[in-house]
Order: C-alpha cells, then structure tokens, then sequence
C-alpha cells in the first residue's frame, strides 16, 4: 500500500560524505583519518527525553549533527478533530508540555474563547496569570535541575525539586493534581481557590526569593560551570530570528522580545514586571550561561507577577461565563500565541460550526527552538552538545506533539 | 542450574536459606534504567529527589541496561520507540524486571482511541512485572509498585523452573 | 500598517497571483488587539516570492515566521497556512496557498525562513504534500515506512506495523 506518487525515502544521512582528512603526528608519519558517526541514541541520559543526535565527527569536533524526532508523537492533533466537544481537548493539551501544563492549557482556552467571543471574569484573569507564572517557576526548576546534571552537579537537582514541591503543594491544595491539572477551562476554572492558598503562596514567595540566590550561589556563578557554558553554543541575533526562536533562548540572544509584552494578553499590562535579556555577562552574548541566567532572573520576575496580582485580586464567580454549549461560527478560525515557558506556544483552530474542531494545529515552542541546534553546535565539542541540547530547554512531547 | 533443579527439586533447607538471602540482596538493590519517556519520567524524576526519595530502597539510576535489575517504562511507548524497548530490554541481564508505570504504559492511556502512533500498552512487545495505573501516578504510587515488585522477588526460588520467554 | 494596507500593497505589485482575501468571522476584544483575522489566499506557484517580498521589503520587514499548518478542507484540496509577524513593526499577516490531493505540490520557503524547513517537513509527513524545492524533503514525526498521511481526513490506521498491533 506505499503510495507510489510519493518520493522514495532517501538513505541517511542525506548530506554526508565521508571526508578522508590526513593528520601529521609528532614523529612525522602521515596517519589516514575519518569522519565518524555517532549515535546518541532515543534512551540517553543527557538528551532529556527520547531524543536522537546523530553526530558526524572528526575526532571530537563536531560537523554536523541531525536530530530524529518523533518517538513521542502521540497524535495530539488528530485527537483535537475527534473529541466532540471543546472542553475535552484540555486534558489533551496540559499532557503536550508535561512540566508546564498550565500554560497550555490557557493558551488553548484563550483561542476558545476568542472564537466563541467570550469574555472572561477578571478574578478568573488573575487567578489564572497567577498560576502560570507559578507553572514558569516550577518549570524552570526542572530546567535548572536538569541542566546542572547534565554539567555534572547533582545538588541542585534536589535543591530545586525541593522548591517545586512546594509550588506542587499549592496546585494541589487547589484543583487535585500535581502535574496534569486539567484547571483552566474554557470560559473560567474548575475551582475556585481555596481558603488558605493566598496564606500560603505569600509563605512560599518570601521562602524562595532566598532560594533562588542559593541557587544562583551554588550553580550559576561556580566557576566550573561558568566554564562549561560560557562561550559555548552562541546563538547570533539574526539566526535566531530567522529560526522564530522564541522565549528564555530568544531573549538570551539579546533579543528584547516578550510576547506577554509585545502581543499582550489578560492582564499583563496592568503589572509591573521586566523582560529579561542576555548580555553575554560572561562570555559572548547567546551563549549558554545567557540562556540559564534568563532562566533564573524570569524566575523573580515572575515573583513579583504574583505578588502583584495576590494584592490585586478581586471577587467573583469563576465559573460565570462557562458555556453550556460550545458551537462556534461555520468557517470561523483563529491563530491565539502566548508567551509559554520555553517560547510562543500558538494554537491554530478553524472551526466547521460544530461542537468539535476540525482542524488544531499546535505551535510547540520546543518543536522550533529544537531546530536551531545543527546550526548552534557545529565546530564544538561533544561535550559541548550536551550542554547546548540542555540549555535550549526542549520537552520531547511538545517537540513531537 | 540443571544440577540445582535435579538435586534440590523439593526444596530443603539449604536452598530455602540461600533463597532467602539470594532474594533479599536482589529485592534491596533494584538498579534501574534512567529511561524516562514522557510526564511519567517527571514523576519518577520526582520521586527519586529529596522529598520521596527512592534511593532508600535501592533503587539507583543506572544509564546502561547492562547494569540494571529493573526498566521503569514511564510514559507513553510509541511505535516508533517501541522496537527500541525491545532491543534496551534484551541488552538487560537476567534476573529482569519491567515495571510498567502509568496509564499509557499500560494501556495506552488516554491515547488509546484514536492514537495511530502510540502502542496500546507495553506488554505488547516486553513481559511487565508490575502495572502502576494513573495518570500520572504519584511518586508514593510508584514507591508502592517498587514495593510490590519487592514481593514478588522475595517469593523466587532457585529451585523452580522460570517461566521461559519466547 | 493594517492588514488592509499590506493587502492593498501586495495586489499593486503581484496583482493576479492574490486570489482572494476574507476577514474572518471570528473577531476579538478590541482591547487585546487581535488583528490577525484577515487572510490573503496565494496562487501555489507564487508564495516563495511574494514570502520574499514580505521579508525583505523595508515597510513590511515579516522576519518571523510564527507558525506554518497544513490544512485539510475535506473536499478534495489541501492547503499550507503561514502566519508571519514582524519583529520591526509589530504587525502580523495570514497568507494561505491551495492544492489539490491529485496534484499535491507547494513551493518551500524554507530559504526564507530557517524555521519553514522542519515546518515543512512535519507537512509532507502528515498530510503528503509535496514540497518543492525543500533541501531535505522526508518523513520527520512517524517512521521512515510508515503508509500513509494520519491529518487527512479519509486516514485509515494500518492494522500492524513490523508486527505490533497498531489499533486498540
């Protein structure tokens, strides 16, 4: 049953040829050498994920690496067309971005409620900026954790996964769940908060304005991680743009681009809060350690978004404007974006006017920012590709969808 | 081994002790692989820090299959992955074991309808040991499961013939 | 600039290869400034250039390429949707471009854009367009022999795959 009209599968890799290269020893033989392959396969300590390099080598210099994706493409699109109703596909959507399924879950029950025109109440606007920005915080926790074993320092690890339970602490106590909440609906949430979370998430902002210093102290000022990062894996201005990179790697590059910002949504503007931009403080700007310390500082940022928004919430009813029935307009369609822990998360819907979408494409942040590595680890070493895979921060199920 | 299950086929008092201490060093040192698939590998991810901590029962992330007891298959198996489990599963050396954890490991999850790409649960390409359900399950879920997988080592014996693989 | 203008601009200079434009149903709260409901449709042959000119033109400057969709309409055509956004100026732009499931054939843009590449890719793989002039044309998110495009929508689930039971 192979279609015949489409092109036959060219043999990989498809655009290498072995180089033979001569190398001059110390004694002043001529020894033949090779470029050589090497598999860094889907099961992979340091790839985060099911991820597969394959690497062309000369020696220890890399000359081109070629990720395979796809060991984690659960279909999420096809699911979209066959839910019959709308607010199905939110369970489907927190389980793309695993560490950061708030966020997802907003950005499709934003594109919703565009569709349905809907607006939503505004307690529901700051309760749900206040769990998104718990969910960056968390997120990034995994991301720092994850990057310093991958540069050999397992504490942080367990000092950041201390932090994050915490913040787990505060999305149980609220709808249930720990990591796949299924909480932000389209039209409001499924819970409102419960009496003792403002308590609690103002104990939790003072408790970890500290940790994030210690933080900072134990990993990204050492001098052997400095080391490791610095100068390693730039990423230019205009390859990242040309790439549509976005988030913490975008604004490593120096690029001063933040889509809660620069294409605003909910309640944004109304907070005082700073974008945060490399500046190749230790090295050359876009470099890795550029990429974890906007990391870092987005972090306190986003302790000031809930401070903010913890004083300024008003009272309502989160469920006011839940439709009973969602049916949006024949032909309607939209493309909604926002500003996701690794980057612009975008969901496309068109809609045919029934209760269930006919077409949803999702723009993974991680799908994108994946791309740009052939062209950021070429020249380095092996160790180095550990390093810059790591820093861009990829979740191989928002990669594959 | 054949010289084990001729001699002692009943089982006596020698076999008995050496069973008994056999089993308790497997099922208190239980490697396991650093394979984590999808939101299940958070989890696990989770339970192996500071605040469930499952090095107390042995259990150490080991990156080659070579050197590990036990294959947490976390998350979902899709079937491009899953000739790639067969494979990690064969390097393993015996005794092995599989714990499936969580729902799309088992069954295939919330996927299993309409997921042309996911394998409808694991044990359509390796033996499971353990099912662990949720979605994803908590890491005292997976604490739970460990323990399980302890119980049913401790109830092995040299003396009786393995179920054999095909 | 207002989609309008870019629109007005783009029928002076490319004239026939515009074949219609529509603003979409679905509106938005005018305080969240969600303007990216107009869409230009593209003759197939055409969009490389007239991507070029969007990128490189000194009043439109579309350097970012948010994101690249195949679309199944369900009767018979396919079809690429492109939303590009400026960086510059901070405004945005739909364009889509047609074909037909007997004569599935797109130009890439992937020498626009660095990103359109992998994009582009994930749509030969799901839908079975076929993209022309892409550098490295081949299947990115299912297995290299894997038969069939799973986003059409007349998609039959194959029942094995190198012996594993694909359906429940």
């Amino acid at each position: 049953m192979i279609d015949p009209t489409m092109p036959p599968p060219p043999t990989l890799p498809t655009n290498y040829t072995a180089k033979p290269g001569h190398l001059k020893t110390s004694t002043g033989k001529t020894i033949r050498t090779e470029e050589m392959i090497i598999n860094m396969g889907p099961q992979h300590p340091s790839t985060h994920g099911v991820l597969r390099l394959e690497i062309v080598v000369d020696g220890e210099i890399i000359v081109d690496c070629i990720p395979h994706i796809g060991y984690m493409h659960r279909c999420f699109e096809k699911h979209c067309e066959q839910m019959t109703n709308y607010q199905k596909v939110i369970a489907y959507a927190d389980r793309m971005d695993y560490c950061s399924a708030m966020t997802n879950e907003w950005a499709f029950a934003l594109a919703a409620e565009k569709l349905l025109k809907i607006e939503v109440p505004e307690r529901v606007e700051y309760i749900r900026v206040i769990m998104a920005e718990l969910q960056r915080i968390a997120s990034h926790l995994i991301a720092v954790g994850t990057y310093g074993i991958d540069s050999g320092a397992y504490t942080p690890f367990l000092y950041a996964f201390i932090d994050r339970e915490k913040i787990l602490d505060l999305f149980e106590i609220t709808c249930g769940a720990r990591l796949l909440y299924n909480y932000i609906w389209i039209g409001g949430l499924s819970h409102d908060l419960p009496p003792n979370f403002i308590e609690q998430a103002k104990d939790f902002i003072k408790y970890f304005r500290l940790r994030i210093k210690m933080l900072n102290d134990l990993l990204t000022y050492n001098e052997i991680f400095v080391k490791r990062t610095a100068k390693v894996g730039v990423l230019p201005k205009d390859v990242a743009i040309n790439y549509a990179v976005s988030g913490p790697q975008l604004r490593g590059s120096g690029v001063n681009w933040d889509l809660r910002r620069d294409d605003p949504y909910s309640i944004y503007h109304k907070l005082d809060w700073q974008p945060q931009i490399g500046k190749g403080e230790m090295g050359i700007v876009g470099d890795c350690w550029d990429r974890h310390i906007v990391r870092m500082r987005e972090m306190e940022q986003s302790l000031n978004i809930i401070e903010q928004a913890l004083a300024a919430l008003p009272e309502g009813n989160v469920k006011a404007a839940i439709p009973k029935r969602i049916r949006p307009e024949k032909d309607a369609e939209i493309y909604v974006r926002t500003e996701a822990s690794r980057g612009e998360l975008g969901y496309y819907i068109i809609s045919d006017g029934t209760a269930s979408p006919f077409r949803v494409k999702a723009r993974g942040p991680a799908f994108v920012n994946l791309s740009v590595l052939p062209e950021i680890t070429r020249g380095g070493l092996i160790a180095d590709l550990v390093l810059t895979a790591g820093s861009i921060d990829i979740v191989l199920s928002e990669v594959d969808r | 081994m054949g010289l084990l299950d001729q001699r002692f086929e009943n089982g006596n008092v020698f076999i008995t002790s050496l069973d008994n201490l056999l089993n308790w060093a497997r099922l208190s040192s239980l490697w396991q692989m650093q394979f984590g698939l999808a939101c299940c590998a958070i989890e696990m991810m989770a339970a192996s820090a500071s605040n469930f901590d499952i090095m107390r029962f042995g259990v150490i992330p080991r990156s080659t299959p070579r050197q590990v007891d036990v294959m947490f298959v976390a998350g979902t198996v899709t079937i491009k992955m899953a000739s790639r489990i067969k494979r990690l599963y064969d390097q393993m050396s015996e005794p092995r074991y599989v714990i499936s954890m969580g729902s799309c490991a088992t069954c295939g999850g919330p996927y299993w309808e309409h997921g042309y790409h996911v394998l409808k649960g694991v044990d359509r390409v390796i033996p499971v040991d353990v099912y662990i359900p949720g979605c994803p399950p908590r890491p005292e879920a997976l604490l739970e499961g460990i323990m399980k997988l302890q119980e049913k080592v401790r109830r092995e014996s040299l003396a009786k013939k393995r179920a054999q693989e095909v | 600039m207002t989609a309008h203008e870019i629109f007005n601009i783009l029928k002076t200079k490319f004239g026939d290869a515009l074949i219609e434009t529509k603003l979409s149903a679905a509106g938005g709260s005018a305080s969240i400034g969600y303007a990216m409901q107009m869409w230009i449709s593209i003759a197939p042959d055409k969009i490389r250039e007239i991507c070029l000119f969007l990128r490189d033109d000194s009043a439109m400057q579309f350097d970012y390429l948010s994101c690249l969709s195949g679309v199944d309409y369900n009767n018979g055509t396919l079809g690429i949707v492109y939303h590009l956004t400026s960086m510059v100026y901070k405004h945005k732009i739909v364009l889509k471009t047609y074909c037909t499931k007997d004569n599935p054939h797109i130009q890439s843009v992937s020498d626009v854009w660095g990103t359109a590449n992998w994009h582009e890719r994930e749509v030969f793989d799901l839908f079975g367009i076929i993209i022309d002039g892409h550098p490295d044309l081949r299947r990115i998110l299912l297995p290299d022999d894997w038969e069939g495009n799973p986003l059409r929508k007349d998609y039959k689930v194959q029942e094995f795959y190198h012996g594993i039971k694909v359906p429940y």
